[in-house]
Formats: structure tokens, sequence, C-alpha cells
């Protein structure tokens, strides 16, 4: 066995790189309490307060404290640099996207206009050349894109049918698997690439045979980029770890070639926790760091993680506001032996949020099941009750899709670590899909003819029958077009925005899954009931076309664990689900759905007419798979119990849900609420739920922070929304004002 | 004919984690006949108003909430006053008891009598109770006749009754400034309480206002018209005074 590796249990993973069978031999599964927590050292303080006074200068500059105008981002782009040139001593672990800290690296292959735009909007001018050589020199994957669309996707895109598409900016969503590069050191991780390289040279080369040599010749010049860039931090990345901090350093090294190199919506850094675990717990055995050192090490890395910024512009921000990169990391989960995943070092990880505050990223995920040991349960509740900061998902339904080393991929989604990637392919809006049912594929906004010309229902009333006959027709249309505009986009990004970096810490032989996605869910539901228990009259312009609708009588909804209700959301979810099954993918990825909107909802409201529930024209749509707003009558857990019937089997891509609760109303003091929050989720999951993200806050402290963003206190004040946590003072004012609109869960 | 026996449903709770030990599935039976001047839910108060249930429906809806319970949690009736609805109470919790389901009754007290029939069905009632939430409003009868335009006596009788049979009880007690956060009021009622054998715990509920539009959209004048919620201070100094939680 190689020195590195001493003391660690042998395996499979010795010959083939196999991360999991090293983790499942030689992790320690953890069952006490927080205890053993040790406060944040000296220098994490010190580090802390500098990054801390960066971001200060960031907000006051407008959300942006640098950007890069002159050099093209790369794995090699620039040389070493750290967050105080004074401190640099202190940090544990090293290493920026560019040359100072928080500065924003040019991107330009994704699209140049959007890198142009992202300067130009915080006042930045671009370099001329960058613009002559990616506009005359190099085409980037917007231009592919445009170059492609059929004029039906352009029109569907614009007017928002289809939305928050990946083709301006990277599609992100891949998970490298970082921790091969501290496992193997990168010499072994090249030694497999030539060797797949070689296996792919066969008879009858054919067209996807040339891709994927050229995206493996790629990777491994992506792996050769990762050694020179971390010698340039004096380290030699070329072996395997051979301690702790060499691990957290070696594993984030990997993770910062694809920050670098990619400006994905979602750049997760994956399920690291109990593998950096075993590290630890070799020191710590060995006597040659402390526990205080052990959790210097975490928060250092969680620092950088914190630290991670892309250029964006304005319609970017509205879609995805405050700034997030979903640096999503996963603790705990179970095996598929049975024994809990949870390890000291994931009671670390939630204790950043407690050594350096409250902080939206990295999206700290808990893989949750009612069997987690029960101190790390109420660990974790009491990191919720105390922060918001953190998000529950269900590992007792992943585990039998994903197996037990899956990552999260963005906020919800889940994929095989180094296994398996995602083409990410945002949402289709089949709220406004209902609305072109009604109208006959005319857009209730634009009245352009969007959608086929089929034809529109012309009675007073909206007939139940009809309506649905009309919609799944309309759904179809929508399905077979969002499939095709989204194979276009992953072609393209394929070609000119590969994840070299990333597809290089993953198998080469891998799996694809094909993310599709819902807006406008609970709507739709509660549309169609109104439309089936109460009398809906339909009102036209003088165009003739459905602009606003008179509902007369209760009708159930959605949220409520009303079964009338909830069966359509279940019918909703299967019908879409199949549609889009019934496509051909790109690269024979394996279809997927989800039911997630991030803080997109307030956008893609302002795009959608009045509809049948009684949410007018403009307003926004209720995020996720969250019921609309006001229509939860029977408190939280009615609400939970109806997103607990969704088959997550119909939507592997994530159902998400974001729940707010008073302080007051979860108990009488802090151990009441731990525990009755404990209760909720294991309530909750075990009824096969997927996904909740949890706010413990008043609606007074919401308003507090919108009206006194200048307190202290609210500098870090973070809140879960859809899919992810931001600080609630970097929201829009719009998106603010929807976040305390939203049923807050405080009946006194 | 138990079967058969129907409840008026004022709401429903699914989440309720204050009234009663852990996570509780919250029924507000309609009906109250007192008229308390800081009432945040006067509309409660009409008797034969509200959903429906027969006593399996209302526990069918119920038992959808039971993965949420674990060891502490379960059902609580609020209002209202449950006691009004004595024998549909009576029904439910019997039937949630042999469903093995963690019953709280939460009261006010005002319908409480040893005369017959009633006094029968609420030892019976009390077979299939597991705690009380027992409401003393004012512990003067004078300031209590006030206050909610009934007397305190039998109020007072129940707590005594309840602690003779060895019930748990948790007494609570809306602070209201000016009404009855005054300390001599306070000590009154921390003797009466600590004279009795069965209180788990007491608590203090600060008056608060939120209730106030209910009244306005009932067409009714708000009694306590310009009374702000009491200090944070006011607060504390009841709880030390009535070794509240």
């Amino acid at each position: 066995m190689r020195q590195e590796w001493k003391n660690f249990v042998g395996g499979n993973w010795e010959t083939d790189i196999d991360v999991r069978d090293f983790i499942q031999k030689n992790y320690t599964p953890y069952y006490g309490d927080e205890s053993f927590l040790e406060a944040p050292t000296e220098a994490t303080n010190k580090l802390w307060d500098k990054l801390s006074q960066l971001q200060k200068e960031e907000r006051a500059k407008g959300g942006v404290l640098d950007m890069e105008t002159e050099v093209v981002t790369s794995i090699t782009a620039y040389g070493a640099a750290y967050i105080d040139d004074n401190l640099k001593d202190l940090e544990q672990v090293v290493g920026l996207q560019t040359d100072k800290p928080l500065k924003r690296a040019f991107m330009p292959y994704g699209g140049i206009k959007m890198a142009e735009q992202s300067c130009e909007m915080y006042g930045y001018k671009p370099s001329e050349k960058l613009h002559e050589i990616f506009t005359k020199y190099h085409k980037t994957h917007n231009q592919g894109v445009f170059d492609i669309y059929t004029p039906e996707m352009k029109k569907a895109r614009h007017s928002k049918i289809l939305t928050g598409l990946p083709d301006t900016y990277g599609r992100g969503r891949i998970v490298g698997d970082y921790r091969r590069v501290a496992l193997y050191g990168i010499d072994r991780l090249i030694e497999g690439k030539q060797k797949d390289f070689a296996e792919i040279d066969r008879q009858g080369m054919r067209r996807g045979d040339f891709q994927l040599r050229e995206e493996v010749a790629d990777q491994i010049r992506a792996l050769v980029d990762m050694k020179e860039m971390a010698l340039a931090y004096g380290f030699d990345i070329s072996k395997p770890a051979a301690t702790a901090k060499e691990a957290v350093q070696w594993l984030y090294f990997g993770y910062l070639a694809a920050i670098k190199t990619q400006n994905g919506a979602a750049m997760s850094v994956g399920r690291v926790s109990t593998f950096l675990d075993i590290y630890i717990e070799r020191d710590l055995e060995n006597g040659t760091i402390t526990e205080a050192q052990a959790q210097e090490l975490i928060d250092h890395f969680v620092m950088k993680c914190r630290m991670v910024k892309f250029a964006r512009i304005e319609s970017y921000n509205q879609l995805f506001s405050g700034d997030p990169v979903w640096a999503t990391l996963e603790v705990a989960g179970i095996g598929m032996d049975g024994r809990s995943q949870v390890t000291k070092n994931d009671f670390r990880f939630l204790h950043t949020l407690e050594n350096m505050g409250p902080s939206p990223e990295p999206n700290l995920t808990v893989l949750y099941s009612s069997h987690l040991p029960e101190g790390f349960k109420k660990y974790a509740s009491h990191i919720s009750v105390t922060t918001s900061s953190i998000q529950y998902e269900n590992d007792d339904v992943m585990r039998p899709v994903w197996g037990d080393d899956y990552s999260i991929c963005c906020c919800v989604s889940a994929t095989e670590t180094g296994k398996e990637i995602q083409f990410f392919g945002a949402r289709a809006n089949l709220a406004k899909c209902l609305l072109y049912a009604i109208n006959g594929g005319v857009d209730e906004k634009s009245k352009v003819q969007v959608g086929p010309e089929y034809r529109p229902i012309t009675g007073e009333y909206l007939d139940y029958d009809e309506v649905m006959k009309k919609y799944d027709a309309m759904m179809d249309w929508l399905a077979h077009l969002y499939v095709g505009t989204l194979n276009m986009i992953h072609y393209m990004h394929d070609k000119y925005y590969y994840e070299a970096a990333e597809m290089a810490l993953i198998d080469t032989n891998v799996r694809r899954t094909f993310a599709t996605g819902i807006a406008g869910f609970s709507h739709v539901v509660d549309s169609l009931c109104a439309i089936k228990y109460a009398k809906v009259k339909a009102i036209r312009d003088e165009d003739g076309i459905v602009v606003d609708f008179e509902t007369e009588g209760d009708f159930p909804r959605y949220g409520n664990d009303d079964d009338r209700a909830d069966d359509i959301a279940v019918w909703l979810l299967r019908t879409f689900m199949s549609k889009i099954r019934y496509c051909h993918t790109y690269r024979d990825s394996e279809p997927t759905t989800s039911i997630l909107t991030i803080t997109s909802n307030v956008v893609y409201g302002k795009a959608t007419g009045s509809l049948p529930d009684g949410r007018k024209a403009g307003e926004p749509l209720a995020p996720g798979a969250n019921p609309s707003y006001g229509a939860e009558q029977n408190g939280l857990l009615a609400s939970l119990n109806s997103l607990a019937k969704l088959p997550y089997e119909y939507a592997l891509d994530g159902i998400s849900n974001t729940q707010t609760i008073n302080p007051d109303a979860l108990g009488h003091n802090d151990s009441e609420r731990v525990e009755n929050l404990v209760n909720v989720l294991d309530g909750y999951f075990d009824q096969g739920a997927h996904h909740l993200n949890v706010n413990v806050f008043g609606t007074e402290k919401l308003i507090d922070a919108m009206e006194h963003p200048e307190k202290e206190e609210y500098a870090n004040f973070t809140i879960r929304v859809s899919g992810y946590a931001v600080k609630f003072i970097d929201l829009t004012r719009e998106q603010q004002l929807d976040v305390i609109a939203r049923t807050c869960h405080d009946r006194m | 004919m138990s079967d058969n026996i129907k409840g008026y449903v004022h709401s429903i709770e699914s989440f309720g984690s204050v009234d009663g030990p852990g996570v509780r599935f919250v029924v507000f039976l309609s009906g109250c006949k007192m008229r308390c001047q800081f009432c945040h839910n006067p509309d409660t108060w009409q008797l034969k108003s509200g959903t429906e249930y027969t006593v399996d429906d209302l526990l069918k809806k119920a038992m959808a909430y039971r993965p949420y319970w674990k060891d502490k949690g379960g059902i609580t009736v609020s209002g209202g006053e449950p006691l009004l609805q004595i024998d549909f109470l009576l029904e439910f919790f019997k039937k949630a008891k042999e469903k093995g389901i963690n019953t709280v009754l939460d009261t006010s007290g005002n319908p409480f009598t040893k005369d017959e029939p009633f006094y029968s069905k609420f030892v019976e009632l009390m077979q299939y109770t597991d705690l009380v939430l027992l409401d003393i409003k004012h512990i003067d009868n004078e300031v209590h006749k006030t206050l909610t335009g009934h007397s305190n006596k039998n109020i007072l009788q129940m707590a005594k009754t309840l602690s003779d049979m060895k019930k748990p009880v948790w007494i609570r007690h809306v602070l209201v400034p000016g009404v009855s956060d005054k300390d001599e009021y306070l000590e009154a009622l921390a003797e009466f309480v600590g004279l009795l054998k069965n209180v788990e715990r007491t608590e203090v509920l600060p008056y608060h206002t939120l209730g106030v539009f209910k009244w306005e959209s009932l067409g009714i004048k708000y009694p306590l018209e310009g009374i702000a919620p009491p200090t944070k201070e006011r607060v504390k100094n009841a709880k030390r005074i009535l070794n509240a939680t």
C-alpha cells in the first residue's frame, strides 16, 4: 500500500478509482452529540473578520467588489492569491478564483455578450481585444444555440413559457468527484483517463466516439493544468494527500479548477464530509492534529466556499437573486449497509454556521432520515432554529435511486458522485400552458400566436373535461418543444463550453440524466380544482382572448391534505413527466423532472396572466412545489402532507418545499423547538416527501430587515428560499415583499 | 346513538406545538359563553357554527398527522369552549384513547359544574384525557366577572377537582396590562395554584392584539381598545411570581 494510505483499510479502491469503496471501508460513524466541537481559532476569527470586511465593501460597491476585464479565465490564468497577503500564513486552505479575493473572473465561453454586459453593469470596461476574439475568432455557446434555434423556440423563450434556459452561461450542475484528487493524486487520475482514451479506440469509430475522444483529451489537459495551478501555491498534487490538511487542500484544488473555468448556475461541492473525516480521524489518532485544528480546517474550507463569485447580468440576478452559486455540500445520509454515514465531520460542517455565523453558501444540505442518530438530528435542528441556513432532503427516497454516495448537484437534485452528470434544463411554465390551452396557443400577454393554433375555448363558463382535453394537447406540444430546445442547448454546451475540469474527475463512461422542470405547479392544480369544483367564468378582452376569470363558489386547494386537490397535483406531475419521457433526449440521457423554481417564481409570475385560482396577472407564482399564497388553511403539517403525496419517482430531479415557522409557534423554548422540528422532519420524510427548506423566524424580523438593512444584525441574516439560501438583504425589494407575503406558519 | 353524534368544528390546526406537549393536532370546537374582553377568537363564540364532523371523520383527519406525533404529541381539543360539546368530546377522546393517542383538553372551565348530568360525563371524560390546559383568566371573582362576564367560582372548583383527581394540569394565564398583571392578583393566583397538587407547569400568555381584526369583521366593538401588549419586563415579572415556564 502507498505510504499516503497508511493505516487505511484496503479494498477495491486501491486498484480502481472507487471513492465510495474507500469511504465504506474506512469511515467511523459517530453517534454522540455536539459537545466535542471547538470554537473558532484565532486564525479563523482574523481571516473571517477580513473576509466580512471585504463582503461589506462588496455590498457598498453595489454587489461587486472587483472584476476582470483583461484576462480570460482558465485553470492556470492566475498565480497564487490569498484573502490577505499579510494573513496568508494563517490560511489552512488556499486558492482563489482570480488574483484577488471576491474578484470576478471573465468567462466568455458561455456567451461573450453576457460576459461583457455583466462588466458594464458594474462600471467595468472589458477589453476590446477580448471582444474581437470572441466575436471574430472564437464562437461561444450562446452563439451556437442561437444559430440553430427554430423560430418557434425563440418565441417560446421570449414569451417565457420556456424560461431560465441555460443558453447564455454555464449550465452547471455537474459535480466533479473532487475527493479523487485527494485520494489518488492527479497522476493516477491521468493514468486512468489515458487508459480510457486508449479503450475508446475501436473499430469503425463514429461521431460519438470522436466526441468522447476529444472530451477525454480535454480532461487530461485539465488534470495537467490542475497540477500547475496547485504548484503556484507550493503544493504538488500529483501524488495522493498524506494528511487531513492535504486532503482538504487537494480536494479544494479540484473544486477550484471547476469554479475557475465554469460559471454554471449551480457549482456544487458535493458529498465530501464523511470522506474528509477519514483523514481527520487518522490524524487525530496519530496525534498530529487536535480537534481545534480539525475544526479550523473545515472552517477555512467553508470560508473558501463562501467566497465563490461569478459575474452575472441583471436579468440573471432577477431570476436567481442574491448572488447564489449553489456551492452545495452534503452531510449525513445512511449507507446501503444500514450504517449511519454521520461522522464528527458532519457536525463540524454544520458548526461552521456557529463559528463564522449564518451564511447562504455553501448550500449546506442534510441528507435526512428518521434513522439518523438522535444526537445529529437534534444538532441539525438546533442549527435550523438558530440560523435558518440549512436544508433537508430525504435520504430514504434518494438512496434507492442514487445509492449512498450521491451528491446534490444544484439546489435539490441528486446525482451519483463521480458516476453521473445531469443536463440542467430549467423550467416549463405549466400555468402559462394552461392559459395557452384556453386561448388556443395565443399568449395572454403579448397576444402573439406562440403555441399551435388549436381551437380555443369559447364558452362563457369553463368546462372541466373540455379544459383537460385541451390542456393535455397543449402540454404535448410544450413537452416536445421544451425537450427539443434543451437538446440543442446541451449539444452546443458540450461543443463550446465543455466542463473538462469537472468531467476529468468523473468516470468516462458516465450516466447522464436530462433534468426538465415545472413552474407554476400549485396554480395549475388550484385552477383545475376551481374549474372542477366551482364555477369559473372566462373574461375576454376585445380580441376575444381570455385575460381574467371570475370564480364563484368554494373549491379545494392544494396544501390542505385534501385528496380532491392533491390527486390533481399527482396527476399533473405524472402526466407531464410521461410526456417528457416520450421525447428523444440528447446523448440518450434519462429524462427526469423537478418542481422547483428558485427565486424565479417572481419573474415567472410577471410573465404569466391571471389564472382561474384567483391569482392575478403579474403576481408571483408560488415557489417550487409550495402551495399557493393563502391556500393553506389547516396549518403546516396539512401542507407538508400534501407535498408528501407527490411521488418522488416521477420527479427525480427534486420537489422543493420552503416553509417558514415562527419560533413562538414551534415551541415554548429552544429545547422544545429543536425537539418539535425533529418530529416534523421525521413525520414528513417518513411519508416519502423529498425536500424541505426550514426557516425559523417571524414576519416582524423580515419587515425590520427590509426597512433597516444597515443594521449589523442583518448583515448575515440568512433565509432559505426555494432551493437555496440567501442573505435576505441581498434580495430585490420585490422578492423581499414576496418572501414576506408567503405563508408564515405563526398561528397564535 | 354515539356513532351519530356530531360536533361543530370551528377550525383545525395541523401543527400545534404550544398547546400541550410535542407536536399536536388542534381542533377548535365552536361555541363559548364567556365574553372575554381580550378574546382573540371571537369568531368561535357561536355554538352551532363551523363544520359538522362525526367522531370518526374527525379522528380520521387527525390520524393523518400521527407520523409527526412521536412519543409526546397527539390531539388537543380547544375552542371556543370544548366542554360545551362534552358528549362529542367524550366520544372523541374515548376513541382516540382506544388508538393510544395522547389527548389534551384546553378549556376555560366555564361550563364546569358538579351538577348532573354534566359531572358524571366530566369524570368519564377525564379517564380519556391525559392533560388539561386550564385557563384561569382572573383570580379575583369580581374582576373576572367584568373581564369575562362570568364568575370564576366554578372554574376554581374545577381546578380543585382536578387536583383531587390527580389529573395533570397546565395552568394558563393571559396577562392583560392594567387588568390581570397587577402583582397582588398574580400573587393571589400563585398562592391558589400552589395549593393544587397536579400542576405540571404554569404558562403566562402575554395579551396580544392579533385578533382585534376579527372583532372588527364581526362588527363588535373591541372592549380593550388602546391597551398595548405587556412589556417584556411585565411578562418576566409575572413569570417570576407564578413560577411559570
